[in-house]
């Protein structure tokens, strides 16, 4: 059955799709909307709403007076047009969760990426405690600091 | 011929004018914006005279606890110095406070505001007065 061309195709198909999917594992879609870009961006790194649950994303923009210590709030209009965009881009707004979801129970609303269980495993295995004292870092919202490609969605690095 | 490289030309010099008249209907100036918080500071005080830069350096520097604890100070984040770049605590690189190093500050009347509410609640827990906003501004355009 190996023989027929269609099978043939499929096979060279998935040998050449493969390993381009590896190497691309830690990739997010870049954010697209400017304003969202723009806010969010602007005390922090943008952070890609791939990483967190759409109720996470609704909480962190209803609280943004008070934002991890900080006042960050918008006015209504622009803090709805970027919840709707994160909400819609989140961890679990397609049918199939994306892996920022794995070990995220439904009673969990995580409000920090890096208390994802995700990002926690992704970082507990090959990051040293030391490296997060690095004057460099300094916290772990940082995250170009380590992966300078991470604005366009890039954290391929190691 | 000469008719139509006329209208041309014209149409040209109208174009530019609608894009000057644009532009200059959403900029402000530092000076308009202080302007703004003058009749501000008139109406909440008949006996303001004017914006000082020394209060608004004190301002600047002032060490607070009425605000979120993580921010005490502008300097927390802006630097002491107002010539220097800054830091946000997720360590992103805040543009000098100092007209002289950020020509591109105090020119937009919403973002002068978005940032006092902001940044008056996380240090000062209240909101500024117009006084207050003024004095900040007359230190930061001399510095």
């Amino acid at each position: 059955m190996f023989s027929t061309p269609k099978m043939s195709i499929l096979i060279a198909v998935l040998i050449l799709w493969g390993p381009t999917e590896a190497s691309a594992d830690e990739r997010y879609k870049p954010i697209k909307d400017e304003v969202v870009s723009k806010e969010c961006g602007a005390c922090h790194m943008a952070f890609q709403p791939q990483m967190l649950p759409k109720r996470s994303w609704v909480k962190i923009m209803d609280e943004l007076p008070n934002h991890f210590g900080e006042d960050a709030s918008l006015d209504k209009a622009t803090s709805e047009r970027i919840k709707k965009y994160l909400v819609s881009n989140a961890a679990d707004a397609g049918w199939l969760g994306g892996k920022f979801m794995r070990g995220i129970k439904d009673d969990m609303t995580p409000l920090r990426i890096t208390e994802a269980p995700y990002w926690i495993r992704e970082h507990n295995d090959e990051v040293p405690s030391r490296a997060w004292s690095d004057p460099k870092v300094k916290t772990k919202a940082n995250c170009l600091a380590c992966h300078p490609r991470a604005t366009r969605g890039n954290y391929d690095d190691d | 011929m000469k008719n139509l490289s006329h209208l041309i030309q014209q149409a040209a010099l109208l174009c530019c004018l609608v894009i000057v008249l644009s532009i200059s209907a959403n900029a402000a100036s530092p000076q308009s914006i202080l302007g703004g918080y003058e009749a501000e500071a008139k109406i909440q005080d008949q006996h303001f005279q004017e914006f000082s830069a020394k209060r608004g350096q004190l301002l600047f520097q002032s060490t607070n606890t009425t605000g979120k604890p993580e921010t005490p100070s502008c300097t927390t984040c802006h630097s002491k110095d107002p010539s220097s770049a800054g830091r946000t605590r997720a360590e992103k690189e805040i543009s000098p406070m100092a007209l002289s190093r950020s020509p591109q500050r105090y020119n937009d009347l919403k973002k002068v505001e978005k940032w006092f509410r902001r940044n008056c609640k996380s240090v000062l827990g209240r909101v500024c007065s117009p006084l207050e906003k003024g004095d900040f501004i007359t230190f930061m355009i001399n510095q």
